[in-house]
């Protein structure tokens, strides 16, 4: 694999990390182990651990897909790798 | 016009629609039969991925599940959502610059062996099989309930549909058939809703009605209404769980993976035209799905709320038409335990003398809240939109399995185009028939089988095509027993304790309090384990297969 190719692979991998992170913890932090502490909070008839594993988990993953192309697509360009 | 007529109506301008795509889509190349030429617009792949994706147990029986088990149900919600997630970070995109037509593909070739490629074949028939056969069921519920049709032609209604456009049509046929469901089954499941939210909260948007105050001026909360519902009768609260939060940890993390790792999903991000489509089209597809799934917990609270404030306490002679209609099929019982004539619903299975079938829920939900025949009629070409779209994508895994994977890569390479095609059509042919006849005899096991079908796509794909991605190292030995140790250790649990020893199916005898639902996690960490294990120990893949995984690992098609 030339440099480009590499330095174009490693910062894929950064994005992907960070996207997984804020993933992990939407879903399996505020939705399952800290739902307890979060359920305190109440926002309207929701508290907030329910709606984060009932209902805000689900948003977060789209913003995250939504967000991973935008900066692949940026990515692609930058290294000269995006489709024709 | 009554239920009945509607339902006729309205399913049978669906059923109409689907063959008139049928028949406008016919195909003549293996190409355009397994990944519809790679030409189909990453916005109709998104809405035909949610169809796909989304069966008869997502549009049937989700809310119900939800509706029962309150906090505990979100494990579906976070689960069958939260993979595409990983879909599209991690496999859609590479899977796509591979550019063949099938899982068994990519992993027979990724991992040079043909040895591989066939334990990737059983994993994805085992898989499709299972999966299959819960949806012909739902065609047969749907059917038997609202069109008064016996659950045999029931299915065999349904068998003809799904065989005309999958044999002419393949992917092609599939995906633009999809699509169409797709529009008919969210506006299906979003009308009956909106009504009910603007009644019972006074908002339009059932995700906001869902966290509203109910619409009687008392100005209570609706989950509080229905908490104190619950405490009253000897239930758990409604937003608390009673699972241990490390069976919801793992159940939710095998769901996740399990989703990212099924054939009929990851099969679809083959059939756009480029690497950039492929990811966007896993965001469209999510926010298509995530508009039934933000949904569906909003269903189940005002379905739950409403069940108990419409039957509990209620004399039997005056329960409402809808009670009679779903005892007729067994799936609504009600016994006096008593004997005052009066329906009581609670906790305590002493006094309790309801028993609802959770499948119910969704499709009783117009009736229980006396919403115009028409949304009834709406809502049962919904659910058949939703079972036969899953039916069809997994049916052409099958097909594909068998005549791509298995004969012509495995045993006869020398294989013709046209006969390979001949082959592919016949496969559908009698994958319908045997899934036919599971849905007119369904095993009593099928919801046991779905989480076996999520286990081991969990355990087994999953795990084999993020490294084959990811880890250049990562060689044919250490893929091989990966996978298998995955696949013996999630299938050996499973089994021990849904079919051997199902009394003991209890969180006191299972390893670590992981339920049978839960275990394809623990699986996907072994085969994660043995892989890297035996790798490390065995030979590296040849400079070929390294420099395959270089190329798919970047969009743009380099020229040697």
């Amino acid at each position: 694999m030339d440099d480009r190719a590499k330095a174009y692979w490693k910062r894929n991998l950064t994005l992907v990390t960070v996207l997984l992170i804020i993933w992990f913890v939407a879903s399996y932090g505020f939705g399952i182990l800290l739902v307890d502490q979060l359920n305190t909070i109440r926002i309207g008839g929701f508290q907030l651990g329910f709606w984060f594993a009932q209902q805000g988990s689900q948003y977060v993953f789209i913003i995250l897909i939504f967000i991973y192309v935008y900066k692949m697509n940026k990515l692609d360009k930058e290294y000269q790798f995006d489709e024709e | 016009m009554g239920i009945q007529g509607w339902t006729f109506l309205i399913v049978g301008a669906t059923f109409a629609l689907y063959i008139g795509i049928a028949i406008w889509s016919r195909v003549a190349s293996t190409s355009d039969f397994y990944i519809a030429g790679s030409r189909v617009h990453p916005l109709a792949n998104g809405m035909a991925t949610a169809a796909d994706w989304m069966s008869a147990a997502s549009f049937i029986s989700m809310a119900g599940m939800v509706a029962f088990l309150g906090y505990d149900g979100s494990v579906y919600l976070m689960g069958w959502t939260g993979g595409y997630v990983l879909l599209a970070l991690l496999l859609a995109p590479y899977l796509r610059k591979f550019g063949k037509f099938t899982v068994p593909d990519f992993v027979g070739d990724r991992y040079y062996s043909d040895t591989a490629r066939v334990v990737a074949i059983l994993c994805a028939i085992f898989i499709s099989f299972t999966y299959v056969a819960g949806q012909m069921r739902g065609v047969g519920i749907v059917f038997s309930r609202f069109l008064d049709v016996p659950i045999t032609q029931g299915v065999i209604i349904g068998m003809v549909i799904v065989f005309f456009y999958a044999v002419l049509g393949g992917m092609k046929g599939i995906t633009y058939t999809q699509v169409a469901q797709y529009c008919v089954l969210i506006f299906a499941y979003l009308v009956p809703v909106i009504f009910v939210s603007l009644m019972m909260t006074g908002n339009p948007i059932p995700q906001l009605g869902f966290g509203g105050t109910v619409a009687d001026g008392s100005g209570e909360y609706l989950l509080d209404r229905l908490n104190g519902l619950m405490t009253d009768l000897g239930f758990d609260k409604y937003t608390d769980g009673s699972k241990p939060t490390i069976d919801v940890f793992f159940i939710t993390a095998a769901l996740m993976v399990g989703t990212a790792g099924l054939p009929h999903v990851i099969i679809r991000f083959f059939t756009v035209p480029k690497v950039r489509d492929a990811r966007i089209s896993a965001g469209y597809a999510l926010i298509f799905i995530v508009l039934l799934y933000s949904t569906a917990p909003a269903v189940a609270a005002f379905v739950k709320t409403n069940l108990i404030t419409t039957v509990n306490e209620v004399p039997y002679r005056d329960a409402p038409e809808w009670f009679h209609n779903w005892e007729a099929t067994g799936l609504l019982r009600f016994e006096d335990r008593n004997n005052d004539g009066i329906i009581q619903y609670h906790a305590d299975p002493a006094i309790n003398e309801l028993r609802i079938d959770p499948d119910i829920m969704v499709l009783a939900s117009p009736e229980i809240a006396q919403l115009p025949n028409w949304v009834v009629g709406l809502v049962a070409a919904g659910g058949l939109a939703a079972a036969l779209s899953t039916a069809a994508g997994l049916l052409l895994v099958l097909a594909t399995a068998i005549a791509h994977d298995l004969l012509k890569r495995t045993m006869i390479p020398t294989m013709k185009e046209k006969t390979e095609l001949g082959i592919a059509r016949i496969t559908v042919f009698f994958t319908v028939m045997i899934a036919g006849y599971f849905g007119v005899n369904p095993p009593g096991f099928v919801a046991q089988t779905v989480a076996f079908a999520f286990g081991l796509a969990a355990a087994s794909f999953f795990p084999a095509i993020l490294m084959g991605i990811f880890f250049k190292r990562m060689n044919k030995e250490g893929a091989i027993a990966g996978m298998t140790a995955g696949i013996i250790f999630t299938a050996s649990y499973i089994i021990y304790f849904t079919f051997i020893n199902p009394e003991i199916n209890n969180a006191d005898y299972w390893w670590f309090g992981i339920s049978p639902e839960g275990i394809g996690t623990v699986g996907m960490f072994i085969n994660f384990a043995v892989a890297l294990g035996v790798a490390k120990f065995t030979k590296k893949p040849p400079q070929r297969i390294q420099e395959l995984v270089e190329n798919i690992r970047i969009p743009r098609q380099m020229v040697k």
